[in-house]
């Protein structure tokens, strides 16, 4: 057995209005060669301007990943040649990277995994090709957009970490709003680094590099084929090579070129751009907007809540869900009724329409309103979903639907006896059954009538209450 | 005399009265474009069919100007005096030029340089040698060539340069007009074809220091497009014009004019010692200050180091991909491979090759960064000298104008003091300015002034004093020549 080595480099794209260092904006496009300034072009005379929304961004990505922050910002340029790198270099972050020495908290089936990373730094896309049998078309439109690079440790153990990890920050890209974080999109690709060595090994394995990879089920594929690839090889005694590997459809690696001696990226730092001093103003800001993260969510409620680990899943995943579900927790309603609430009649609402909960005509206030309802036994939860959907479809308050409605549960015991006795007489076979033969499914049977008849308003479990009672006096009466 | 030959002032007035329109002084200086052009091969291109603008109440409205041709200009070729960009016509205007139209100017051609900047002989444009109008068996040196020929040919009242180590001040000084390069940041670079962007300036080269002040007020300003740019408003050359200098303090180094004193032809050293009465007359204080020699001789291979650097990768834009003289190759490696090799002279491509050298990570610490720990010894030194002075006054150059032949930009192994030591102003970004002192065999020679950053009034007022007690005749005014 070889203990699996995989670093991660995974390249996120901001979302901000323009691009990192030139105006034109920032915004996917199927149109080609639309969003391009002279700067992503590389024109003689162009000069780099830093976007301080995606400076903010950066730092901001970087303090909920733990990182130590530098204390100004300073780009240097990565300098080669390639077709779609119009100026010849790279503006990114060698020197002082927003970021280094953070980690990011994954659960792993069930278990904490903490993954360390190397660093986090900022820096431009390069344009997009697209080749043809005989010529390769440019496309700028992806020039100069802003770039997050986040580079773990070589601390991933399997596939699933790996997965789980990508998953995770992908969460927390969204939650902290910096990115879409589309990888159909391009906005979220990742590079694998993966090798193998044994147990008794002091020093890491020989390194297959894997690029670009979008997809995260072909991040699995790409490292499950990779583990068995390299088990392989070293299995028969031979050795890894040093290269780097593309996967393809078939799920399986193909190497695309040996790597010689590494690339001397010739760095130095920019000089059109002025060292810019992290304030304590702007962390503190920062700092400030910083949101509860999906990882410390999920275990608060668990721990805090008692929720299941579903539940916890479901509610912590999606900010904006988890955000509404803690607005309607804080009104102080029932916990469980709220997660019932929450995780069904909610989010299937969402599925169904197709919307995000801030388009959602319930708001937290609202949803608290009609639990405390259900928790004061005014209301059944199916009336009480009954509501909801009303209320959604008729865009009003689902307390002003009750006030005018009269939507509100019988609890009166007169009034379901009376409603209880009538059914019954209307039912005699079905009493009978009870009374002679003993079949219990005649309670059922008559809840299922009163709901009915009640409009679904009458109080189900005084209702059964009522209805085995009335069934057993009848019973005795017939003795 | 023709009205062009005047100083701005002048010209604007007789615009103003009617004495000459805008159209008459951009004929004649479109035929002095011409007539000249042989001879001294000023421009890569001739504006004919320039847009003429009525005067306004601005200085520079109406008047005709010469621009280096590394400056971003909508719609007008722009080469930079190499054959990889022999066909770029750019979409944009550098913001110095946005400026000019603004007010009115009148670009009325774009001057031959040394190739890229990159070389301070004026010989080396891909459509040939520039030369010297008081001589033209003479270099011009460079880079901004053109645009120091052409002011002092009289074809211009004015020209943009561009200086990353002395390229407006060195041929200012051996053309007899002069060149002003201001402190890094108060003119924008955007627009300009970066050399080396640390060390590269955007200037003006004139016949008098008040048609400086003039030039630079006009093109100064913060730009949002350029972050090395700072607010300036508290800086306006013009309105704080004066040759009243009396009280300010100038230093020279000990050291360099110890080798000008050394040189074979006295004439040189005596023309300085003269300047240096001169100051003395002005009410201004002057003495000798010494800087270690060490330094000094490491400026040359640091400025080298650096320009070079950066140029490698400034330069690397250059590769027919996205604009530019494209080559034929099966293979995009291939295209961009024989597009720069036939794009760039042999010059060029030695310098992207020592600065390619110099960045490789093996080398960074003991070139690059040992070029970096000079520059701010240098600089330091300077900022702690102009502590205690307002300037500090140095001859622009050991000699007049070398004949062509004796001078090239090869390597050599060794350099005279002489050789950078106007960078120093471009180390630290320091306003300095170029003013003719005189003649020697026939030839201009000149002196620089150099003063703290920000301080770019103090250093074109001293300059103005001198200006004034010297009386030099530029080229053009003289019947003589």
């Amino acid at each position: 057995m070889y203990k699996v080595v995989i670093g991660l480099e995974v390249h996120c794209q901001l979302k901000t209005n323009s691009k990192n260092f030139s105006p034109a904006p920032n915004e996917f496009t199927e149109a080609h060669n639309i969003n391009v300034a002279a700067v992503d072009l590389g024109l003689p005379g162009i000069l780099p301007i830093a976007n301080k929304e995606a400076v903010k961004k950066a730092l901001f990505t970087s303090m909920a990943l733990h990182c130590d922050l530098p204390d100004e910002i300073i780009f240097d340029r990565k300098n080669y040649y390639y077709p779609d790198l119009p100026k010849g270099y790279q503006i990114t972050q060698n020197t002082k990277p927003v970021g280094v020495n953070g980690y990011l908290d994954v659960i792993v089936n069930g278990k904490v995994k903490r993954v360390t990373l190397h660093d986090v730094h900022l820096e431009e896309d390069t344009a997009s090709l697209e080749h043809y049998p005989k010529y390769s078309l440019i496309d700028y439109n992806r020039s100069g957009t802003p770039l997050l690079e986040i580079v773990t440790n070589p601390c991933i153990e399997s596939a699933d970490e790996a997965v789980a990890y990508l998953e995770d920050l992908r969460d927390l890209f969204l939650f902290l709003g910096v990115s879409e974080a589309k990888s159909n999109y391009g906005q979220m690709r990742c590079d694998v680094n993966i090798s193998l060595m044994k147990d008794t090994d002091t020093e890491l394995g020989t390194k297959v590099e894997m690029k670009n990879i979008n997809a995260f089920n072909n991040v699995r594929a790409a490292i499950e084929y990779e583990i068995k690839r390299q088990t392989e090889v070293l299995e028969s005694g031979g050795k890894v090579i040093q290269e780097t590997r593309r996967i393809a459809e078939d799920g399986k690696t193909y190497s695309m070129r040996e790597k010689v001696d590494a690339v001397d990226y010739k760095y130095f730092i920019e000089p059109n751009i002025p060292s810019t001093p992290v304030t304590k103003e702007l962390l503190d800001e920062l700092k400030e907007s910083l949101p509860e993260l999906k990882g410390d969510r999920y275990l608060k409620y668990i721990d805090k809540y008692n929720m299941s680990e579903y539940d916890a899943g479901v509610l912590s995943k999606q900010r904006d869900v988890s955000d509404y579900f803690e607005e309607v927790l804080e009104s102080g309603v029932d916990t469980t009724l709220a997660v019932n609430f929450v995780t069904t009649a909610i989010l299937s609402t969402l599925n169904k329409l197709e919307i995000n909960i801030s388009e959602l005509f319930i708001t937290p206030k609202m949803l608290s309103e009609v639990i405390k309802l259900v928790s004061d036994n005014k209301l059944s939860m199916d009336a009480a979903k009954k509501l909801l959907y009303e209320a959604i479809d008729k865009k009003t308050d689902p307390v002003e639907l009750v006030k005018k409605e009269g939507l509100s549960q019988i609890n009166d015991e007169d009034k379901l006896l009376e409603l209880i006795t009538g059914i019954m007489d209307e039912n005699q076979e079905v009493v009978r059954q009870y009374v002679e033969d003993g079949n219990m499914s005649a309670v059922n049977f008559f809840v299922g009538q009163t709901m009915k008849k009640s409009n679904r308003q009458a109080n189900p479990n005084i209702s059964r209450e009522i209805i085995s009672k009335e069934l057993e006096r009848r019973k005795n009466n017939g003795k | 005399m023709h009205i062009l030959d005047k100083s701005l002032d002048e010209i604007h007035e007789a615009l103003k009265s009617g004495e000459v329109t805008s159209k008459e002084l951009l004929e004649e200086s479109l035929k002095r474009a011409h007539a000249s052009q042989d001879e001294i091969n000023s421009f890569v291109t001739i504006c004919d069919n320039a847009k003429v603008y009525d005067v306004e109440d601005n200085v520079l409205s109406g008047i005709p100007y010469a621009c280096k041709d590394n400056l971003s200009t909508r719609g007008v070729l722009t080469t930079a005096s190499s054959n990889i960009l022999n066909n770029y016509v750019p979409v944009f205007d550098a913001t110095c030029i946005k400026k000019l139209k603004r007010n009115k100017a009148v670009m009325m051609g774009k001057t031959v340089m040394d190739e890229l900047g990159m070389g301070g002989t004026g010989t080396t444009g891909h459509t040939g040698v520039v030369k010297n109008p008081w001589d033209t068996s003479r270099m011009t040196a460079g880079s901004s060539a053109g645009s120091a020929a052409a002011v002092s040919a009289g074809i211009v009242p004015y020209a943009l340069g561009t200086d990353t180590g002395d390229s407006i001040r060195k041929p200012a000084g051996y053309c007899g007009v002069v060149g002003f390069k201001p402190t890094y940041g108060l003119v924008s670079r955007f627009g300009l074809f970066a050399f080396a962007s640390s060390l590269d300036h955007v200037g003006c080269l004139t016949r008098s220091v008040k048609d400086a002040a003039y030039v630079i007020d006009a093109i100064k300003g913060k730009d949002e497009a350029d972050m090395t740019t700072f607010n300036s408003r508290n800086i306006q050359l013009v309105d704080n014009y004066t040759t009243d200098v009396k009280g300010k303090k100038l230093f020279y180094i000990k050291e360099i004019v110890e080798e000008l004193k050394n040189s074979p032809n006295k004439e040189y050293y005596e023309n300085f010692m003269k300047v240096v009465d001169y100051c003395k007359e002005c009410g201004m204080e002057i003495v000798s200050e010494s800087i270690d020699e060490v330094i000094l001789r490491s400026l040359y291979p640091s400025y080298m180091a650096i320009s070079c650097a950066e140029a490698t990768s400034n330069n690397s834009n250059l590769t027919g991909i996205p604009f530019g003289n494209r080559q034929d190759g099966s293979t995009t490696e291939e295209i961009m491979f024989n597009t720069r090799t036939k794009g760039f002279s042999e010059l060029i491509r030695r310098r992207f090759v020592i600065g390619s050298f110099i960045l490789q990570k093996e080398n960074q610490e003991k070139l690059f960064l040992n070029a970096q720990r000079i520059r701010r010894l240098v600089v330091d030194k300077m900022t702690e000298l102009y502590k205690k002075y307002d300037g500090c006054i140095v001859p622009n150059s050991e000699s007049i104008a070398p004949k062509f032949g004796e001078k090239n930009d090869a390597l050599s192994d060794t350099y005279l003091l002489f050789a950078e030591h106007l960078a120093i102003s471009n180390f630290g970004g320091f306003p300095s300015i170029t003013i003719p002192s005189g003649e020697v065999d026939g030839m201009p020679v000149a002196v620089n002034i150099s003063g703290p950053i920000k301080h770019d009034s103090d250093v074109i007022n001293m300059a103005a004093a001198l200006e004034e007690k010297i009386g030099f005749i530029p080229l053009n005014m003289r019947g003589d020549k």
